[in-house]
């Protein structure tokens, strides 16, 4: 790519990276908590009367989960 | 990328009208009451004390005369506190559970108060959405848990447990013990903090933003672009509901985590 043609690319693309790297962080725990939920939903259809446990348990999963999603979103915000 | 900022009229220095983007601005607002002093008191502060006022209010005509057959007030702050007590500390301790349920219940309501003043008309910010609440609520966790558990344990058998976790051959503990002290003793009230902060800061914004963006296409707008004004405000009202959920849910955590954290730290090996 000639010189002109990267300058012309930079230019053309404007915003903030902030944004790309919380969507980047938001790939894996969207993908995990999906599935966390997905699993305890089986679990609680397979098995009604586990459902206070298993509750409970995927509500602790998604917070471990989600926290990665959320110190990305902290991140965006602390590394301008 | 075409942000709505390109669309738009972007504000005036005099404020009026335009699209305004939120930034973290918004959890720094000035002053309002004692102004000057080391005590002054920002509009979070003031809904901080709002909120404070309200909850001991609602427990204090709950159980001011408390009845063998409890009457209407009662019986909400009976089912509140039976929440925590069986659904969070027996659910997660067991019997044990009712030692920490004083602690948890506090927790637990002085974080919905604070939560919930985001979606509240008039109030409109959380009080846990500026670091020092959370911060203060996971440092209290986090000297109970380990206050509780070297009083159970001991000292030396405490940070043995934590640390060298049994079952597992020597070299190993190279490689565990500092992830085990990190992740137990510096990620555990970090995760605490960031969670709830993240959450509610994260809440706010998006509903700043969803309004704000109704209120620059309405009126700003030419056009078509009323109608995305429409369909941004019917999104900012899905989001404030989802936000009360939001506000209970987080709540909710914090004091589960902090019951599993205390349980994990009293807890004697099988």
């Amino acid at each position: 790519m000639s010189n002109i043609a990267l300058i012309a690319a930079t230019e053309a693309v404007s915003g903030n990276l902030n944004a790309i790297g919380y969507g980047l962080a938001a790939i894996g725990p969207g993908i995990g908590i999906g599935i966390l939920v997905g699993k305890a939903l089986e679990g609680i259809a397979r098995q009604p009367e586990a459902t206070g446990v298993l509750r409970t348990n995927m509500f602790l999963g998604i917070a471990f989960t989600e926290a990665l999603a959320l110190i990305g979103l902290v991140a965006g915000f602390l590394f301008v | 990328m075409l942000g709505l900022g390109n669309f738009l009229p972007l504000s005036g220095a005099e404020g009026e009208g335009g699209f305004h983007a939120p930034s973290t601005e918004e959890f720094f607002p000035g002053g309002l009451l004692f102004i000057g002093t080391p005590y002054e008191m920002s509009r979070i502060n003031l809904i901080m004390v709002l909120m404070t006022f309200v909850i001991v209010f609602f427990f204090i005509s709950a159980f001011a005369r408390t009845r063998f057959v409890p009457a209407k007030l009662q019986n909400m702050g009976e089912i509140a506190l039976d929440f925590v007590r069986i659904n969070i500390a027996e659910e997660v301790m067991g019997h044990e559970g009712r030692k920490y349920a004083p602690y948890l219940a506090t927790l637990f309501f002085m974080l919905l108060g604070f939560n919930i003043t985001g979606v509240i008309p008039g109030l409109q910010i959380s009080g846990t959405s500026v670091i020092a609440v959370p911060l203060i609520l996971a440092f209290t966790s986090w000297v109970i848990f380990n206050v509780q558990g070297i009083r159970h344990h001991g000292v030396v058998q405490y940070f043995k447990m934590n640390l060298f976790p049994p079952g597992v051959p020597a070299p190993i503990y190279l490689l565990v013990t500092p992830i085990e002290a990190v992740s137990t003793f510096i990620l555990r009230p970090m995760t605490l903090t960031i969670r709830l902060l993240a959450n509610m800061m994260a809440g706010h914004l998006l509903l700043v933003l969803f309004f704000s963006a109704t209120s620059a296409l309405l009126f700003d707008g030419q056009g078509f672009l009323k109608i995305f004004g429409l369909a941004a405000y019917a999104m900012g009202f899905a989001f404030t509901l989802f936000e009360v959920l939001v506000a209970f849910l987080q709540a909710y955590i914090f004091t589960l985590l902090t019951a599993v954290y205390i349980s994990g730290a009293t807890a004697d090996e099988h």
